[in-house]
């Protein structure tokens, strides 16, 4: 499987993670051969097994929806990088016409 | 105890009855490893945080406890936090610049339950980046050194809380393991490191890699100190929705020195090409001297499709990865990169905050996930999970444990197999299949080959770990490996 640099770009921003040029070539060839390993997978006969995508059988977990004590806004907002009048603050999503 | 100048190298069981007896005091026990700890921290960087006073008081709380009469077992015991756990008030890098200066609001479970049992924390260790590597090397802030040979890896991605154990710097630690992040380093260290069945011991708290393969457990000098902090930290929590509401036994209960009547299995794909030969020898010595324990032995086990583990974990792995990293948007916490506009900021927050090895995973587990590809990979990995998973099934029915080598290999070289990630990824080829399969594993010392240390690995079925436990004493007892300590 051999990617090109078009493929990884187009990946780097499904992800939304910058990557330099050097990065992009680097992980080009790295994740080729690290595909190409993985093509030993398509000889497994996985014909009517089906999926396991967690080791222990998961049904919806809910729990009683009980009034407790939260944690004080001040400690939530002890790490934001960037905040105003007790909210994070965040850019523009919709940028003016 | 005054006048010994290796409290240092005490085990929890050792340290607790001296604390019990009055012959020694937390405060006194916490500054021979503080002492120790600045000895020999400039060779072996175990640590990302040191945490000189609050581990200080604490053992001046854990001595006005004992002196009640309402000690646990861990109380006043200095330990080692892997630094993926949330420590309130204490900064939790995950060896990131993205969370270089994250100070959580919250303690993780592990860490509550600890605080509870009496712990003395002196500190936070030193991990490959989001727990995503093989040796240490892939930590932003620095490498840590493997204490038998300071030019060798210490094993990862819990390389800190391994190194910390074998170099005396804590007396336990606790680590986490996705892939093999707590046995394969236990293995290069010479220590036990034990990966509790999936579901055993609640995640809230710790940091996310892939969740449904991540699991936290005891790193510890002896099988009787494993089981000690495994009593403390097992059990249902409400706040892990994947936690097991399940009764918890007492550990300690399994530490029986014989193994007549138990039956074990040695799987012939563990042995794998590549597989260096002094560590061969040394795990067939140590399946013979299980058989003279009174334990019976199969070597022919068969466990076909292993050869196939690597490469679903490869893709599992990254792609939970990658949806549990989608949270670094450097809004919330974390590193935050101003930018142009709000994708620009995004963008250049995780190309800047993300290291190499966590950038190709999220970029691996994005192409495994993407529009095109999800059924051939992310799918197909899920149904061979299956198939690794029965194929335990059906072993488990038949033997009460399987003996395998916990790394194919001794500690590499500082520097041998950064360069190329699939090489990497092959050192923990014994240990991920486990994690596939949610079931329990534990590495024990088992001889050292030029001096380097080797682990043998001991599995079971789901919720067997008092099995495992007993299977690592009695050989344990019957050996002296894990009395050996490093020259530093």
């Amino acid at each position: 499987m051999k990617l090109s640099r078009e493929d990884v770009l187009h990946i780097s921003a499904l992800c939304r993670m910058n990557l330099t040029d050097e990065e992009v070539e680097r992980f080009r060839n790295q994740l080729s051969n690290i595909l190409d390993n993985f093509e030993i997978l398509q000889q497994v006969d996985t014909t009517d097994i089906p999926p396991t995508a967690y080791p222990i059988p998961l049904s919806n977990v809910t729990r009683d929806d009980e009034v407790a004590p939260s944690y004080p806004q001040s400690d939530i907002l002890a790490n934001a990088p960037r905040q105003e009048d007790g909210q994070f603050r965040v850019r523009a999503v919709l940028e003016q016409p | 105890m005054k006048g010994n100048d290796k409290l240092y190298d005490l085990t929890i069981n050792q340290a607790h009855k001296l604390l019990n007896n009055r012959e020694l005091s937390s405060v006194e026990l916490t500054k021979a490893v503080l002492e120790r700890i600045s000895q020999v921290e400039d060779k072996v960087h175990s640590f990302v945080t040191v945490t000189n006073d609050p581990a200080l008081q604490q053992a001046q709380e854990a001595d006005a406890r004992i002196k009640k009469g309402d000690a646990s077992p861990l109380t006043g015991i200095p330990a080692l936090i892997k630094d993926n756990m949330c420590t309130r008030g204490i900064r939790t890098t995950c060896s990131s610049h993205m969370l270089e200066n994250f100070v959580p609001p919250y303690n993780a479970t592990v860490v509550e339950r600890l605080n509870q049992a009496g712990m003395v924390m002196v500190g936070k260790g030193n991990m490959d980046e989001f727990a995503m590597g093989s040796s240490n090397e892939h930590s932003a802030f620095h490498a840590t050194c493997n204490p038998w040979d300071l030019e060798r890896v210490p094993g990862g991605s819990s390389g800190g809380p391994a190194a910390s154990v074998a170099a005396s710097e804590a007396i336990y630690s606790l680590g986490s393991d996705t892939g093999g992040s707590i046995r394969q380093p236990a293995s290069f260290c010479s220590i036990i490191g034990m990966k509790p069945t999936y579901g055993r011991v609640s995640r809230f708290g710790l940091v996310a890699f892939a969740s449904s393969l991540d699991q936290i457990g005891p790193m510890t000098k002896d099988v009787t100190d494993a089981a000690l902090v495994l009593n403390a930290i097992a059990g249902y929590d409400a706040k892990d929705s994947t936690s097991v509401d399940r009764p918890v036994p007492d550990y300690t209960k399994s530490l029986i020195p014989d193994l007549k009547g138990i039956k074990l299995g040695v799987p012939k794909e563990y042995f794998v090409a590549g597989m260096e030969e002094g560590v061969r020898k040394i795990i067939d010595a140590a399946i013979t001297r299980l058989e003279q324990l009174g334990a019976s032995v199969d070597r022919e086990v068969s466990l076909p499709s292993t050869k196939y583990a690597l490469a679903a974990y490869y893709i599992i792995a990254p792609s939970e990865a990658m949806a549990n990293l989608a949270r670094y948007d450097g809004v919330k916490y974390g590193y935050s990169y101003e930018g142009d506009s709000m994708w620009d900021a995004m963008e250049q927050t995780r190309g800047h905050g993300f290291g190499p090895e966590v950038k190709r995973r999220i970029i691996l587990g994005t192409y495994a996930l993407s529009a095109g590809y999800y059924d051939a990979y992310y799918v197909k990995a899920q149904k061979v999970r299956t198939l690794i998973r029965r194929e335990f099934d059906e072993a488990f029915k038949r033997y009460d444990a399987l003996i395998t080598p916990t790394s194919p290999t001794v500690p590499f070289k500082i520097g041998e197999k950064t360069g190329d990630p699939l090489k990497m990824y092959l050192s923990d080829i014994c240990t991920l299949p486990i994690n596939i399969a949610g079931i329990p594993g534990l590495s024990i010392p088992a001889g050292f080959s030029d001096g380097l240390p080797v682990g043998m690995q001991i599995l079971g079925k789901p919720f067997a770990e008092e099995m495992l436990l007993r299977v690592a004493y009695a050989y344990e007892q019957a050996t002296e490996w894990h009395k050996q300590r490093p020259n530093l």
